[in-house]
């Protein structure tokens, strides 16, 4: 019997109500009296040096207020970056500065060289098309082998494209050479994770305000951690004390990772502000997004796996090249080591395990987290490399991976990657999956296909993740700059009703409803009785925002210890109204009891009590009901999950459709099961355009060819099927209060691979015998694999 | 600057705009009508669908000037008269069909347009309509059932 209340009710989302009827609040909806348009001036050149900017005539046009120019920055910071990789032989990463507008060069075509302030955005437009530039254009590096083997340099000061050169586990590197040395049998795999374009449907937005009065500067935009946004720019960028600086991210058209990031122009937009006296917004075109957001993925990879006799992996070697772009975005260097590396176990009890990164700068826009972050990459090249092997083998590529699962009875399992994942049954789930994808029907269907002349494929495979980002002591250990807790602070109002200040931040993800579903069930009242604040550093607690599935594990979590602080000490106002020792208080739905008595008093009563003390103990306890609390979790979490596609081909023409795609998940505990059904499609429709659509492609110049909807290929609703999506297999986190695992990336991490494997799976049934295919899967990649 | 009027969701609306000034601009900055959203520059997301005199039309698409004296509805004038969702905004909260909200009012327009034209579409047929409207959150299941719930719903009501 579904839930229609609290934890795991499909609750109706409550945002819904707003978003519907035109009444959301994005930040291009926020428009301050007197404000003023920013237009960033852009490199159209992939590299080079900037010998003049001349702004003369541009200044004199209609409208303009200001122009700012590099030269305006100096002696402001540049933008930080948030995590320190240390490299193989112990050294730290190479760490070139990052200007809010470009100083002397242009390292990729987008990079800003000035900003026009103008009354109307038209204005400071047009005026940005009179300033005059000249570049000295330098020879560019795209290709990430050229960047790495001598190509032009992309920060001269370095004296080097490579950014790092990671090694995990170094000393383990010699064992697992000589493991592959003398195996069985190794499956080698190189392969392409395509660079993706994160493309929330909304464009970035800054709007810029200052008072003067009181020397305050708020920022409004379109950020999934408002707090991260205001710590690096307040303190690295623009030397603004956190209590003179409020950031603000109201209702956000999505984010996939492409919104955690600090970004110029949101340093640029405050500063401009406050220099000018007047509020400064910007708003970002689709062009300028193609160009400005923080690129995914674009990993070139060499696998190898080396299996016994018997088909059990005994280990695994990876050289990765992954690029960085121009610049280092705020959590960049973390993406291709800490959450690509720690993943390459997978489901597997692989014992040996090396993975080496070389990250590399090119004059491309920069890298950074996008939906999986990492977690896609590993994924990809592992559950590829198993097929493969399979194949290889002659083994049934279900029955491989059955073979090498960690079983439900080894959990915890401490993988040779540095990782311990508390629970999972890969079995379980892959049972499942068995049974809502209807395998068994699946020749029969590949019989019907045939029928019509075109090529069936089925493709499973499997995915763990680590999600619930966190825990602070460890990411320290691995570079990170910034501590990952969640905060909430949860204010129970006089009258009974709550108010739920989170550190989290909702971009799609429904905490609206989600949160409160929680808090209320454990309050025993309402869901409407509980509202949630977010979005907004001058009214929620220090947090650290969302991302890497973690509000519900980490945000959650807080919540729960904030409310049991509540639930703690109004069983000591209840114990005082009732004469009772508050040992003696059980509180369950909404009323506090003396145990073994029939003596209760109501949520209410000891609400209003809290904040009308008369009849309250005083000496011994302050008025009011409001708690905080910071929650640091002890591990992360570890949903996975067994994915099949179909896929039917058309061996004229080389096209994939999807024909249908089944998700078997463990996420733990869930709170609203129509939520996560939600996150899971949508999840799946990135991952599947990643396998069959979506590339960022730059010439050789460093133009990106794939800039607009017109020529990069987003999934559009013809081009994938409905979902079947299943959660019931469900093991519990150890380490949370809700058992939560998070559900977040798993649809974009576990997707792509399904496709790909189902391709090849295609071409082998109708005789074509492609071991690999890189993705995007085109028409044309497809007919050309077909006919070489 | 000349100036332009029209109708926007039952109301006689007018403004000044430049030659270049879209529709959608004229919407959301002069009318400060913002349920209606632009996410892209090349007529491509759809988040800016309207109906002008019962058409969906992409409201990026259109010069301001070319919607003098026409019928515009947005988002905003899809409720009930008494402010609750309309029937396919409703079917679009039963069904989870929106996560972030962005591509939301596009959706509901082209939606109602669609059911406008076919009261009873097939799966094929929501999907091949929905072409012009790009979504990044739901993947489109859900949308697509939306608009299932919302045609059965309309025909049981005709």
């Amino acid at each position: 019997m579904p839930k229609d209340f609290g934890i795991g009710a499909s609750t109706k989302r409550r945002e819904d109500a707003r978003f519907l009827t035109g009444n959301g609040q994005y930040t291009d909806d926020i428009n301050i009296h007197g404000q003023a348009y920013a237009h960033f001036l852009r490199s159209q050149v992939a590299h080079g040096k900037i010998s003049a900017v001349n702004v003369e005539a541009a200044a004199a046009m209609p409208g303009v207020i200001r122009i700012f120019t590099g030269a305006d920055f100096e002696g402001v910071g540049g933008l930080p970056c948030g995590w320190q990789v240390t490299d193989r032989h112990g050294e730290p990463m190479k760490e070139p500065g990052h200007p809010v507008l470009a100083q002397g060069k242009v390292r990729h075509v987008g990079d800003p060289i000035a900003a026009v302030v103008a009354e109307s955005a038209a204005e400071a437009r047009d005026a940005a098309e009179a300033i005059e530039v000249e570049i000295e254009e330098l020879p560019a590096v795209i290709d990430m082998k050229a960047a790495v083997e001598g190509g032009p340099l992309v920060h001269d000061d370095i004296g080097s494209n490579l950014c790092y050169d990671w090694g995990f586990i170094e000393d383990n590197r010699d064992e697992v050479d000589a493991a592959i040395r003398d195996a069985h049998h190794v499956t080698t795999l190189e392969l392409t994770n395509n660079r993706l374009v994160p493309n929330a449907m909304e464009p970035r937005v800054a709007v810029g305000d200052y008072n003067a009065a009181n020397d305050e500067s708020t920022l409004y935009t379109t950020s999934q951690n408002p707090h991260v946004i205001r710590l690096l720019m307040g303190a690295f960028v623009l030397a603004v004390p956190e209590h003179k600086l409020r950031v603000v991210a109201p209702d956000v058209g999505g984010g996939f990772g492409s919104k955690i990031f600090h970004y110029a122009e949101e340093a640029f937009c405050t500063l401009a502000a406050r220099q000018l006296r007047r509020a400064v917004k910007w708003t970002a075109s689709r062009s300028e997004a193609f160009v400005t957001d923080a690129h995914g993925r674009d990993h070139v990879t060499r696998i190898e796996l080396a299996l016994d006799d018997g088909g059990h992996f005994v280990a695994i070697r990876t050289s990765t090249l992954a690029n960085l772009g121009a610049y280092l975005s705020t959590f960049a260097p973390s993406i291709p080591t800490w959450l690509h590396g720690t993943l390459m176990a997978g489901n597997y009890r692989t014992p040996l395990i090396y993975v080496n990164v070389r990250a590399v700068f090119t004059n491309t826009v920069p890298v950074d987290a996008y939906r999986g972050a990492g977690r896609p990459e590993a994924t990809f090249q592992l559950e590829r490399v198993i097929d493969k092997a399979a194949r290889e083998l002659g083994i049934d590529p279900i029955e491989i991976r059955r073979r090498n699962f960690i079983a439900a009875e080894d959990f915890p399992y401490a993988t040779p990657v540095a990782l311990e994942y508390d629970t999972g049954n890969y079995h379980a789930t892959m049972d499942r999956l068995e049974e809502i994808a209807d395998l068994q029907g699946f020749e029969a269907r590949a019989e019907t296909s045939q029928a019509k002349g075109k090529l069936r494929g089925l493709g499973v495979n499997c995915y763990i993740e680590a999600c619930g980002i966190a825990p602070s002591n460890l990411v320290g250990q691995l570079g990170a700059r910034a501590g990952l807790y969640e905060s909430a602070t949860v204010r129970v109002n006089a009258t009974g009703s709550v108010t739920v200040m989170t550190g989290s931040h909702s971009h799609g993800q429904g905490h609206e409803t989600t949160f409160p579903q929680v808090v209320a069930d454990m309050l025993g009242i309402e869901e409407g009785q509980v509202n949630i604040l977010h979005g907004d550093t001058a009214n929620t607690p220090m947090g650290m925002g969302t991302y890497g599935s973690r509000s519900i594990a980490v945000g959650g979590a807080a919540m729960v210890r904030a409310t049991e602080k509540i639930i703690s000490k109004a069983k000591k106002i209840a114990a005082h109204l009732m004469e009772a020792s508050a040992e003696d208080i059980e509180f369950s739905e909404g009323a506090f009891k003396v145990a073994g008595t029939d003596k209760q008093v109501a949520w209410g009563d000891v609400c209003l009590a809290a904040y009308v003390p008369h009849n309250y103990p005083l000496a011994e306890l302050e008025p009011g009901l409001e708690e905080t609390a910071f929650y640091d979790p002890a591990n992360f979490t570890f949903p996975a999950g067994a994915y099949a596609c179909e896929v039917e081909l058309d061996p004229e023409t080389g096209k994939v459709d999807v024909c249908s795609f089944a998700a078997a998940d463990d996420f733990g505990n869930i709170i609203n099961p129509m939520i996560v059904d939600g996150q899971v499609h949508g999840g799946i429709a990135q991952g599947v355009g990643q396998a069959l659509l979506e590339n960022a492609v730059y010439d050789s110049d460093g133009q990106l060819l794939s800039g607009s909807y017109m020529d990069y290929a987003m999934p559009r609703a013809d081009d994938v099927p409905s979902f079947t999506v299943d959660h019931s297999c469900q093991t519990p986190c150890t380490h949370n209060p809700l058992g939560v695992k998070g559900c977040g990336e798993a649809g974009a991490i576990g997707s792509p691979p399904a496709v790909v494997n189902a391709v090849v799976d295609a071409l082998s049934r109708g005789g074509y015998e492609v071991a690999h295919i890189d993705m995007p899967l085109s028409p044309s990649r497809v007919w050309q694999a077909m006919n070489a | 600057m000349p100036n332009v009027s029209m109708t926007v969701n039952g109301r006689n609306v007018s403004g000044e705009i430049e030659g270049r000034t879209l529709l959608s601009e004229f919407i959301r900055d002069t009318l400060q009508l913002t349920g209606t959203h632009v996410g892209c520059d090349t007529s491509q997301c759809g988040a800016c669908v309207v109906h002008a005199d019962g058409r969906a039309v992409k409201s990026c698409t259109m010069f301001a000037w070319e919607a003098e004296g026409a019928d515009i509805v947005s988002i905003e004038g899809m409720a009930n008269a008494d402010g609750s969702l309309g029937v396919i905004q409703q079917a679009f909260q039963d069904n989870h069909g929106l996560q972030c909200g962005f591509c939301t009012p596009g959706m509901v327009m082209s939606a109602a347009a669609l059911l406008q034209d076919n009261p009873d579409p097939s799966e094929a047929e929501i999907r091949d309509y929905l072409e012009g409207n790009i979504c990044r959150c739901t993947g489109y299941h859900n949308i697509v059932k939306a608009i299932q719930a919302a045609a059965g719903s309309l025909r049981a009501a005709a």
